[in-house]
């Protein structure tokens, strides 16, 4: 029997909740690191009992947690509970929460400055890990986008952390600036056909892509146009809010930018809007339909001041098409005085038949809907706000 | 000077992500300042690295402060000797997050 395991980060603690293929009735369990911001939890798909989580707070910094019990039990990865807390040369252990830019002259890029709000040029600090991305094929490879924007890998299970510093280094640093919620990388895509390529997006810098493993990386934002930036189709400084795509499908994506919601075809390379009748193309989530690569899910928000859903009502946007024609998703959401915010990384897909749709609000909720989002239900309506959810289905 | 031992007490958050309950004790070698015992305190408990201060700079996280004896001892520099109450043990050093946020 195929069963389903959704992760939620909170700003106060992580949820794990599960269910049966039927996806009526839930457990709940949590919360884990109960006060703590968990900005992600992901589970890795060559072991899928392995979770990653980034637990974090502007008191205490940054910690990772790893389960390798699907969530029952976590560790620190560097320092194993009941372990000596020493490692052999007698050094202290607690690597593990360890993300420092990389500036050596054999490996690393000069820690440069990038713009502040204020237009003037502020120097890179380490704030934390938006985004935990587990390798596809090996458990003990995952990879981290933080801020300060940049990119780090583990290769030994998340006990120690490296940056691939090209990207921080790729010259156009300067000219990357930080969004309302900090100069973060937020999205990390590994492609399932190409383990030398990712795609990753800034906020606010753009998308960028690399096809040898982290060594180069490529600005592409062709075709996006942001009108709250002095050149409007600038090579970088875009606000881009999240990208999509379906494991199937690696060349196409699909991008929420600030305003503005676009595909590309061609892995990157040229983007064009489909934004089509969306009621406001401001918002921040978007995925992809696990076996319909034309199928894609939204949610509109009203911005630029307010930040949370369009017309007090609750509703996931549903394109069959690729993009341009929308139908509105609103059985068994709130149809009024309805003012949550769902942020970028609260949405997730189930990979069943019928595949399920799941997202988290600031609010939160965690809905999901079992049959590609005609029909929605609460699991949860009463969590701390949500900043992130994933979901494994299991076996 | 033979070592002794200082009490600290820290937030609640790093009580839990150290799997304590209430005070500890560190032994500390040579005269006791803020540097020495947190470096006694990261070497015991190396979860905690990182939380009070930087990895890298070793400077102490905004958010967090350095008390003993009602006095605050945040801004002063890392190697000034502790007060002699604390390094008797009749008083802790305290450990504090700043009071903001929900």
């Amino acid at each position: 029997m195929s069963k389903v395991r959704v992760l939620v980060g909170t700003r106060k603690g992580a949820f794990i909740l599960t269910s049966d293929g039927k996806r009526e009735k839930w457990d709940v369990s949590g919360p884990h690191f109960a006060g703590w911001e968990i900005y992600h939890m992901k589970g890795s798909p060559a072991n899928p009992n392995r979770i990653y989580a980034s637990q974090t707070s502007g008191w205490f910094g940054q910690i990772i947690q790893r389960s390798d019990d699907g969530g029952k039990t976590w560790i620190q990865p560097g320092t194993p509970p009941g372990e000596p807390t020493t490692g052999p040369g007698g050094m202290p252990k607690g690597e593990s929460n360890k993300f420092v830019y990389d500036t050596s002259a054999e490996t690393g890029a000069p820690l440069t400055t990038h713009q502040w709000y204020d237009g003037t040029q502020h120097p890179w600090e380490f704030k934390r890990v938006w985004h935990i991305e587990p390798s596809l094929a090996e458990p003990d490879v995952v990879y981290a986008g933080v801020e300060d924007a940049a990119i780090f890998r583990s290769k030994d299970g998340g006990k120690s952390w490296q940056e691939l510093s090209a990207l921080r280094g790729h010259g156009t640093g300067p000219k990357w600036q930080p969004g309302a919620g900090g100069m973060c990388l937020h999205t990390l895509i590994l492609d399932p056909g190409n383990v030398k390529r990712i795609y990753i997006a800034i906020s606010a810098a753009g998308a960028f892509r690399t096809e040898d493993g982290g060594k180069t990386w490529k600005p592409v934002n062709q075709g996006l146009y942001s009108q709250h930036i002095p050149n409007p189709a600038a090579e970088v400084g875009h606000c881009v809010h999240h990208i999509a795509m379906n494991p199937k499908r690696p060349n196409v994506l699909f991008m929420q930018k600030h305003w503005d919601v676009m595909r590309s075809d061609d892995a990157g390379d040229n983007w064009k809007e489909i934004s089509g009748n969306l009621p406001t193309d401001f918002g921040f989530v978007i995925d992809v339909h696990a076996h319909e690569p034309e199928t894609i899910y939204v949610v509109p928000i009203k911005s630029d001041g307010e930040h949370y859903v369009h017309e007090g009502k609750l509703r996931v946007y549903r394109s069959r098409s690729g993009g341009n024609e929308w139908e509105a998703l609103t059985k068994g959401l709130p149809q009024s005085h309805c003012y949550v915010n769902v942020l970028r990384d609260a949405m997730a897909v189930d990979s069943l038949d019928k595949c399920g749709v799941y997202f988290g609000t600031t609010g939160g909720q965690v809905y999901c809907s079992a049959d590609a989002g005609d029909n929605w239900a609460p699991i949860v309506r009463d969590l701390p706000a949500v900043l992130s959810v994933e979901v494994q289905t299991l076996a | 000077m033979p070592p002794v031992n200082i009490r600290i007490l820290l937030p609640p958050h790093l009580r839990a992500l150290a799997h304590i309950k209430g005070e500890l004790h560190v032994e500390v070698a040579g005269t006791p300042t803020v540097r020495s015992v947190l470096d006694a305190l990261e070497a015991a408990y190396p979860m905690l690295t990182g939380t009070i201060r930087d990895h890298v700079t070793q400077q102490r996280r905004p958010f967090l402060r350095f008390f003993a004896c009602e006095e605050d001892l945040s801004h002063e520099s890392p190697d000034t000797p502790l007060p002699e109450a604390v390094v008797s043990g009749k008083e802790p050093l305290l450990i504090l997050g700043a009071i903001a946020g929900g």
